[in-house]
């Protein structure tokens, strides 16, 4: 049985365009404004959303979503609350995952987590700080559960490399563009474009794209070439700065419309 | 049961390994190659032997410290006197080595992480005698405690950046060094300053003040005859306790005894105190003790020590610790003041506070083991840095 991603992708790919894949921490602006965030989203055309835990030391993440971890962390978001903004958005229809560092999955328990992912209708775990050598136990339990171990690639990654992580990989690849952090930027590097065409020469799954993508061009042009573009800081910034709830939501929502238009234009 | 432990893998039983974004997997692949490969050259070997020799001012001397034996049960003490190092404690060591390295990987810039300033100063130290570019990353909140420190790295021709996410300490400088790294990995090498982090940091950090215990081990014998009975070390990250530990592992008649700090009192649930107080988890790069919440959120850590003050502990200590090799114990904020402050008063030698630790950890095992036994403490820094905290503490006028 194929997890709702991977169901996602076949269509994305008889349709011929790539998909719009969406993320926002749990917890934020606040639990009920995250729900209300998830359904303008969804509602707005994104295929499919990451819920990330928030934690206290993202390493591989940029100002902006350190800032709205920190908000969730404050109001004492925990696994709890990812698992129910995981189930809001299955709710809602659209393949969904978690985003999380991993020492929140240990401490909560590898196969409790990976069951949970599985019960609340997730189809799989992006994992940035977990490496495939120290995997054995996570790959074990994904693969009880039937859900998707989706690991990130780097354009540092060799070619030799990139085979062994994707090796590992279901759902899609997440190939960060650019060697950074997470966080909106004015162009997306040449260095994307090369990492998926290196990965699609080692691998048949599905590649996204993440790391700096925030306009309708951008996603454009990101879908010319992937199979999804992975869109986050540019919808928590809107977030963070609206002058009221409403005002943010409003705006996330048109945002993901122009970006549910740009991931069609690509082809 | 072995107990020398084994990191081929960069594993230390459960702990250890590597925790990171796969940006970072190349350029620890590279480190990991340039350390094996340097520390089987004789070329590398010697300048590193040379510039401790010249510069460092190795091998550091012991003292035997009578007048202050007599608070702690009579037992004999003697002090590794790593204080009397260039920059005043042992993290010239690990910097002189790493910044060898880079200059082999063909790196032109390093970036360094600090709480207290004193591994940002040593960092910055060994980046203008090799004429790399610095930039050293250190809490917001420790640039104020600390501003003694920021001027000596300037003055070094080191960029400080201050850190404004998280609790704006050490952890939260780690993480800001980490996102650098991520960027610049490329032209730039990440100089840690403890036995934690990725796999190969904590062996090869290990490697380059084990030096530490190889120079003690043979001082103590040539002094009193035989090995002492215990070792002991204060331990926050844990780089000078495993380098003060490391030749003994073998000796299995030799206590090793970590002391972490206890702040206000491991009870209070303000301290510094990981593997007392914490469990096993992953923070910066490695399985270790941790100190963290029912949710593997990191919990900030307290102590008078800035140099101690870090929620994580190097992997080996943590595997030492589950294979029962080496002991470790809480000293309070208090404890540790009146070992410095005794110290001071009976020897003539001001102890950084970090190392006021283990000298409070003297304290109470010498009393346990009685007036026979020899007793051997790593003294990793002065108190030169600590002079205000201090005086603060005992309420001396500025």
């Amino acid at each position: 049985m194929s997890t709702s991603l991977e169901q996602l992708f076949a269509k994305t790919k008889a349709e011929n365009r790539a998909a719009l894949i969406a993320y926002i921490p749990a917890g934020f602006p606040t639990i009920d404004g995250c729900n209300k965030a998830i359904k303008a989203l969804a509602a707005a055309g994104v295929d499919a959303i990451e819920i990330g835990f928030p934690y206290s030391d993202p390493v591989m993440d940029g100002p902006t979503i350190q800032e709205a971890a920190d908000i969730s962390l404050k109001a004492g978001t925990n696994a709890h609350d990812v698992f129910a903004a995981l189930k809001t958005a299955s709710e809602c229809g659209v393949a969904c995952v978690v985003m999380t560092y991993w020492n929140p999955i240990e401490k909560f328990g590898v196969e409790k987590f990976a069951q949970a992912i599985a019960d609340n209708g997730g189809s799989g775990v992006i994992t940035p700080d977990l490496p495939i050598e120290e995997s054995k136990q996570w790959l074990e339990a994904t693969k009880k559960y039937a859900i998707n171990p989706i690991y990130v690639v780097a354009p540092s990654s060799s070619s030799e490399r990139i085979a062994q992580v994707t090796a590992k990989t279901g759902g899609f690849v997440y190939a960060a563009s650019v060697m950074g952090v997470t966080g909106a930027r004015s162009s997306i590097s040449v260095d994307a474009r090369d990492l998926v065409s290196r990965i699609r020469s080692t691998s048949q799954l599905p590649v996204s794209v993440g790391l700096g993508v925030s306009t309708r061009e951008q996603a454009r042009e990101v879908a010319g070439y992937a199979d999804g573009v992975i869109v986050g800081s540019a919808f928590i910034k809107l977030l963070l700065n609206a002058e009221s709830e409403q005002k943010g939501l409003d705006a996330v929502s048109a945002l993901a419309k122009d970006l549910a238009a740009g991931v069609r234009e690509g082809r | 049961m072995s107990t020398q432990t084994n990191d081929f893998d960069g594993h230390f039983g459960e702990y250890g390994g590597r925790f990171v974004p796969e940006a970072l997997i190349g350029a620890l692949n590279e480190l990991e190659d340039a350390h094996i490969s340097s520390q089987k050259d004789p070329v590398f070997l010697a300048q590193l032997a040379e510039l401790h020799r010249t510069y460092t001012g190795r091998p550091s001397i012991i003292t035997e410290v009578p007048r202050f034996a007599e608070h702690a049960g009579g037992a004999r003490i003697i002090l590794k006197r790593e204080d009397l190092n260039h920059t005043g404690s042992h993290k010239i060591n690990n910097v002189l080595g790493q910044a060898l390295l880079t200059k082999r990987m063909g790196k032109k810039r390093i970036i360094a992480e600090t709480g207290a300033g004193q591994h940002g100063v040593a960092a910055a130290t060994a980046a203008a005698l090799m004429g790399l570019e610095c930039v050293v990353y250190m809490g917001e909140e420790d640039t104020r405690r600390q501003s003694l420190n920021v001027a000596r790295m300037k003055l070094l021709g080191a960029e400080v950046v201050p850190v404004t996410s998280g609790s704006r300490t050490l952890k939260d400088a780690i993480n800001e060094a980490m996102r650098d790294w991520v960027t610049n990995v490329a032209d730039t090498h990440y100089l840690l300053g403890t036995v934690a982090g990725p796999h190969p940091f904590p062996s090869m950090v290990r490697d380059f003040h084990k030096i530490i215990g190889e120079e003690a081990r043979q001082q103590v014998l040539a002094l009193t005859g035989k090995l002492p009975d215990a070792v002991l070390a204060c331990i926050g990250g844990g780089s000078n306790a495993i380098g003060i530990f490391h030749a003994f592992i073998p000796d299995s008649d030799v206590r090793l005894i970590g002391f972490e700090a206890g702040g206000d009192g491991v009870e209070t649930g303000r301290h510094a105190a990981t593997i007392t107080g914490g469990s096993p988890g992953v923070l910066h790069g490695t399985r270790s003790y941790v100190l963290q919440d029912a949710n593997g959120q990191t919990i900030e850590s307290h102590s008078i020590s800035a140099g101690l003050d870090y929620p994580g502990v190097g992997p080996e200590h943590a595997y030492l610790h589950d294979i029962g090799r080496a002991e470790y114990r809480a000293i309070n904020d208090d404890q540790a003041m009146e070992a410095f402050a005794l110290l001071c008063k009976t020897e003539g030698i001001i102890p950084a506070i970090e190392s006021a630790h283990a000298l409070a950890g003297a304290m109470i095992i010498g009393k346990e083991v009685g007036p026979d036994a020899t007793l051997l403490i790593n003294l990793s820094g002065r108190g030169d840095k600590d002079v205000q905290t201090a005086a603060e503490y005992f309420g001396i006028p500025l």
